[in-house]
């Protein structure tokens, strides 16, 4: 991906990225988005091919009902379920960065994952006394996620609010980012405690600490599905009033934009949609991060297809950190959120290492 | 008490009229049921692949986790990653008419939605240790649990015998892990040591596996040290600790990794666990060859 460099000052918002685009409308955004659909089909392709067993002939699926069972239950959920937890990830990340005017906000720096998993933490803490009892699963997971994906909710929007207040205010970049990683390590902390507290919970913990999506099935796509077209649409209607806000607070107040009520749609939305993805997949690191700074290399923009853009783009990161995560060592396989914080972690020194990017 | 209650809550349950084919109750408190008895076993878990193959039936496991390694025919089956990271795609290939792991792995959920049957134990104690022989003798049918509980008992009514009546008792320390996490007496170690006649340092109250302060143990001051032997150089170098009498005296029992598998798997090994920890409670004060607290030098390397 090479940016010109005139593309690299695109986040200082003293910019007015609305005026690039307006020179060249929609072109560049169609192809954008048109690149992005055709890897996220090619991506979900490899992600139904590439498994364990490499001999597994999918093309005979219809003969062959194990082969079709693995395709259809484990490898399609799998594989969607990832572009899909990466979208709201990415979502997210815009999300942060637009409304914090911070190139480095992000769902883990401002600690609403850490929240979040602590929601996670906590319902499964409570879950596991409700299981003793027996039977839980009977009714369905449906109910279960819900009520996890909410709790998470919960966790990942007053960890922002917490670190929004510590920092008081979201004006002073530094103050903002210091609270995010105070309120992160802390709230990880009692994460860690609860499961000291109740070893029986340590075990499913775990695996969500580690970030995994070889546990999604159709209901977690199905819940993410609809909260990622929820907040999408909500995020894109919040479009223009971000434009304005990237303008600066005052800016955007003379503009007539009500500030503090799109900031607080902004914290919702980034809030709902990292607890979404964190309660189906665990900590997934440097997707929210990474992906709205690949756009923003990419293609100066709006803050509305930023938005569309940086979500897509968070699924393809997700979903092909994924596959990759089944091929390097296959048959085994490596745990996804190990793979997106060494690509994500390795993309972001190299950000780091040309000076002009990062404002 | 708490282990009455746990004991009566996951009491197997199977049904009388053989009819119906095998049905048991596992630790979730989800009945699972077969017309005929399973063929095809994935193991998840390394002390429940040693129970099926105890019960005679090694030859029907086709799978287990990349921790299991014994009995040594089972290092040439598929290993299916960690209890952690189980492998799904791979175990539902494999076809398994049951799949046995440990209570609390969210790999259960994936595979009922799959529609193959979930085995999952949760092994705290020797009372649990007993439960799930005899359950998997039911599910499997093979093998005679009872003859192996009653060896197995006979095994460690030999070890108390042969440490005898120590006056007074031996205060152990059993570190599981360098958290340091303790062998309670209420886990299975800590039951073993208790058979044994010897004295743990850590309170029931706390738990199987609690989590100690190494002041702690510093204070508590144990007579004798159980430890893998990975850790035990380090023993020394833990502020305070040359003071324990047992590091003073030289009474540190290191276990190789093959001995840790026998002591740390609740499985039918208890017995041989149980004659490992006489010995080690028998044996003689062993100095190192290299004092504490000089560490082992290290071979260089060539270049």
């Amino acid at each position: 991906m090479t940016a010109p460099p005139k593309l690299s000052t695109a986040d200082t918002p003293a910019q007015t990225p609305a005026l690039t685009q307006a020179q060249n409308p929609s072109l560049p955004i169609g192809k954008a988005l048109g690149a992005l659909v055709l890897v996220s089909v090619v991506g979900l392709l490899l992600s139904v091919r590439v498994g364990p067993d490499m001999g597994l002939d999918f093309w005979r699926m219809g003969s062959d009902p194990a082969a079709l069972q693995i395709v259809q239950d484990i490898r399609l959920p799998r594989g969607l379920g990832a572009w899909l937890a990466g979208a709201l990830l990415g979502l997210s990340g815009a999300l942060a960065q637009a409304v914090f005017r911070n190139p480095l906000a992000d769902p883990y720096l401002l600690g609403s994952a850490s929240g979040a998993a602590l929601g996670v933490a906590w319902s499964l803490v409570a879950w596991s006394t409700v299981s003793a009892a027996g039977g839980v699963l009977a009714w369905g997971g449906v109910s279960i996620k819900l009520g996890m994906t909410g709790v998470a909710f919960i966790g990942a929007l007053g960890a922002v609010l917490l670190t929004v207040a510590l920092a008081r205010g979201v004006q002073h970049t530094l103050r903002l980012l210091l609270a995010g990683v105070v309120v992160g390590v802390v709230l990880g902390a009692l994460s860690s405690l609860l499961m000291l507290i109740k070893p029986e919970a340590l075990l499913r913990m775990q695996s969500f600490m580690w970030g995994s999506t070889t546990y999604l099935d159709w209901v977690d796509c199905g819940l993410m599905g609809l909260v990622w077209v929820l907040c999408l649409s909500l995020a894109v209607c919040l479009g223009r009033p971000l434009d304005a806000l990237n303008l600066g607070q005052d800016a955007a107040q003379s503009l007539g934009v009500p500030v503090g009520r799109v900031r607080a749609a902004c914290l919702v939305l980034l809030s709902l949609a990292t607890a979404t993805a964190v309660a189906q997949t665990g900590l997934i690191a440097f997707v929210g991060l990474a992906a709205p700074h690949m756009v923003k290399r990419w293609l100066p923009l709006a803050s509305r297809p930023w938005l569309v853009l940086s979500a897509g783009m968070g699924g393809v990161l997700l979903l092909l950190a994924d596959v990759l995560s089944r091929a390097l060592i296959a048959p085994q396989e490596l745990p996804v959120g190990i793979m997106t914080a060494v690509l994500g972690g390795g993309y972001l020194l190299w950000l780091m290492r040309r000076p002009a990017s990062l404002g | 008490m708490l282990l009455i209650a746990c004991a009566c809550a996951a009491q197997l349950w199977v049904s009388a009229a053989s009819a119906q084919g095998i049905r048991v109750q596992d630790d979730r408190g989800v009945t699972v049921q077969w017309a005929q008895a399973p063929q095809r076993v994935v193991s998840l878990l390394p002390s429940l692949t040693e129970s099926v193959c105890a019960l005679g039936a090694c030859g029907r496991l086709v799978g287990v986790d990349r921790y299991s390694n014994f009995p040594d025919q089972v290092r040439q089956l598929p290993q299916l990653g960690g209890g952690l990271d189980p492998q799904l795609e791979r175990v539902v290939l494999l076809k398994p008419d049951v799949v046995l792991v440990a209570l609390g792995t969210r790999v259960v959920e994936p595979l009922q939605r799959l529609g193959i049957p979930v085995l999952a134990f949760d092994t705290q104690n020797m009372a649990d240790v007993e439960r799930v022989l005899r359950l998997l003798q039911q599910v499997l049918n093979s093998g005679n649990a009872d003859s192996l509980i009653s060896t197995m008992h006979a095994d460690i009514q030999a070890a108390a015998d042969r440490v005898g009546p120590l006056q007074p008792k031996l205060r152990v320390y059993y570190e599981v892990s360098p958290g340091p996490y303790a062998a309670g007496p209420a886990s299975f170690m800590g039951q073993l040591l208790s058979r044994l006649g010897a004295d743990n340092i850590v309170q029931a109250s706390l738990g199987a596996f609690p989590k100690l302060n190494p002041e702690f143990v510093v204070r508590a001051n144990p007579d004798l040290i159980l430890i893998h032997e990975a850790h035990a150089a380090g023993l020394a170098k833990r502020v305070g600790w040359t003071s324990i009498k047992a590091l003073q005296t030289h009474r540190v029992c290191r276990f190789t990794p093959q001995q840790s598998d026998v002591l740390e798997r609740p499985g039918p090994r208890m017995g041989q666990a149980a004659q490992m920890l006489a010995n080690c409670m028998l044996a003689q004060p062993q100095p190192e060859k290299h004092p504490y607290p000089q560490a082992l030098p290290k071979p260089k390397p060539s270049m």
